[in-house]
């Protein structure tokens, strides 16, 4: 009995030193942040909480009418949309997906709300040369 | 409806007719008037300030004069198609918002032409019959399917007797920031609720119809007794389409 036990407690170090080495070597998604800068919240709160403060959002919208509120979908996506794809979905270093990919999580948003930009960043960066 | 009503603290304690009379009569005179700086009785028909959530004392809707629609114009279909985003197929499988429909009475051969839509029903069958309430009246009127919570049971386009409601049978792709649409929901007309919460003046499907010189859209506060489209429905006799149903609906038609 005793031999299991010990058995047991060295095949658990090594999983738990090789699972630690796993952590330390692992790859973390690349994302593409799109035009960034400063969020509505701490960024560390966000990657916590940014759905339930979104989806706070949605019913004051939806159902009050209430607009132009903090936190917005549309407004991730106007920051966080790809420079070059205008999306922040599509590859899995697009914003949105790359995160919900290496978390594992369905990101069901994009079935009905636009992945896009109002307007394209290249046509505002053309109008910006062009002054 | 709200303005006609004595202000119960005031007449608390003092019930006698006349007075009751008096104070009815003084608060239909005031009406409209501020009674206080920033303090309305009744709310103007303007954009709301950002944060603030859509009021009861508010109702839009809408006054289509049929005999301004012109047969053959399909312009409020197009305009409302481009603005919310729909393909504009006519099939059964196509989400229609508006359509133009043709009447022709069987004894004259008189025709008349008019656009048909969600008619924004003070009492709406489809917000009855919803299992899950995702079919909602706004505070302002304005009948609406919440998509986050509709299961896509089309129990509601059952009910609707206008048939204004469509069912997405598939996969959306680039739809618009203000108008998020999806596969498995239902949806019909909002009149344009993204707009009115952004300014309150007009619809799509109006603004086309006046820009091709129609002017037979109307759309407006029917609260508002200073509104055009209240003005208009008290001059001038209007319908409701299946009026029986007694639904008080807030789009109304003029010359059918």
């Amino acid at each position: 009995m005793k031999m299991v036990i010990r058995i047991a407690a060295l095949l658990l170090s090594v999983w738990i030193a090789s699972s630690a080495h796993a952590a330390e070597s692992h790859e973390f998604p690349k994302l593409d942040i799109g035009k960034g800068g400063q969020c509505v919240e701490d960024p560390q709160l966000m990657r916590r909480i940014h759905m339930d403060l979104i989806k706070h959002q949605r019913t004051e919208t939806m159902r009050l009418g209430i607009r132009g509120g903090k936190y917005s979908l549309a407004e991730c996506v106007e920051c966080h949309a790809s420079t070059k794809t205008n999306s922040v979905v599509g590859s899995n270093e697009a914003f949105c997906q790359g995160c919900h990919a290496y978390a594992a999580v369905k990101l069901d948003c994009f079935e009905c709300h636009s992945t896009k930009r109002k307007q394209p960043l290249e046509a505002a960066k053309t109008a910006e040369t062009g002054k | 409806m709200i303005q006609n009503q004595p202000d119960h603290r005031q007449a608390e304690g003092c019930n006698s007719p006349e007075r009751r009379d008096f104070l009815t009569k003084t608060s239909i005179g005031i009406a409209g008037l501020a009674i206080a700086p920033g303090m309305m009785l009744y709310e103007v028909a303007q954009a709301r300030p950002a944060g603030e959530p859509a009021s009861n004392k508010v109702r839009w809707g809408m006054l289509i004069d049929s005999g301004k629609c012109e047969t053959g114009c399909n312009d409020c279909v197009t305009a409302c198609n481009t603005e919310n985003g729909l393909s504009g197929g006519t099939l059964d499988t196509d989400s229609q918002w508006i359509r133009k429909v043709q009447l022709k009475d069987t004894l004259t051969g008189h025709v008349s032409s008019l656009p048909m839509m969600c008619q924004h029903c003070e009492n709406p069958p489809c917000v009855d019959v919803c299992p899950t309430q995702a079919s909602f009246k706004r505070a302002d009127g304005i009948v609406l399917v919440d998509k986050h919570v509709c299961i896509g049971c089309r129990y509601c386009m059952m009910a609707c007797p206008y048939k204004a409601r469509s069912f997405v049978h598939e996969v959306l792709t680039d739809q618009k920031t203000e108008v998020p649409r999806g596969k498995g929901t239902v949806e019909s007309c909002t009149l344009c609720v993204h707009r009115i919460d952004r300014d309150g003046k007009t619809t799509a499907c109006a603004e086309a119809c006046s820009k091709a010189g129609h002017n037979a859209i109307l759309f407006g506060d029917l609260n508002d007794p200073q509104s055009d489209i209240s003005k208009r429905i008290r001059a001038v006799a209007t319908t409701q389409i299946r009026s029986d149903l007694d639904l008080n609906t807030g789009v109304r038609y003029e010359g059918i």
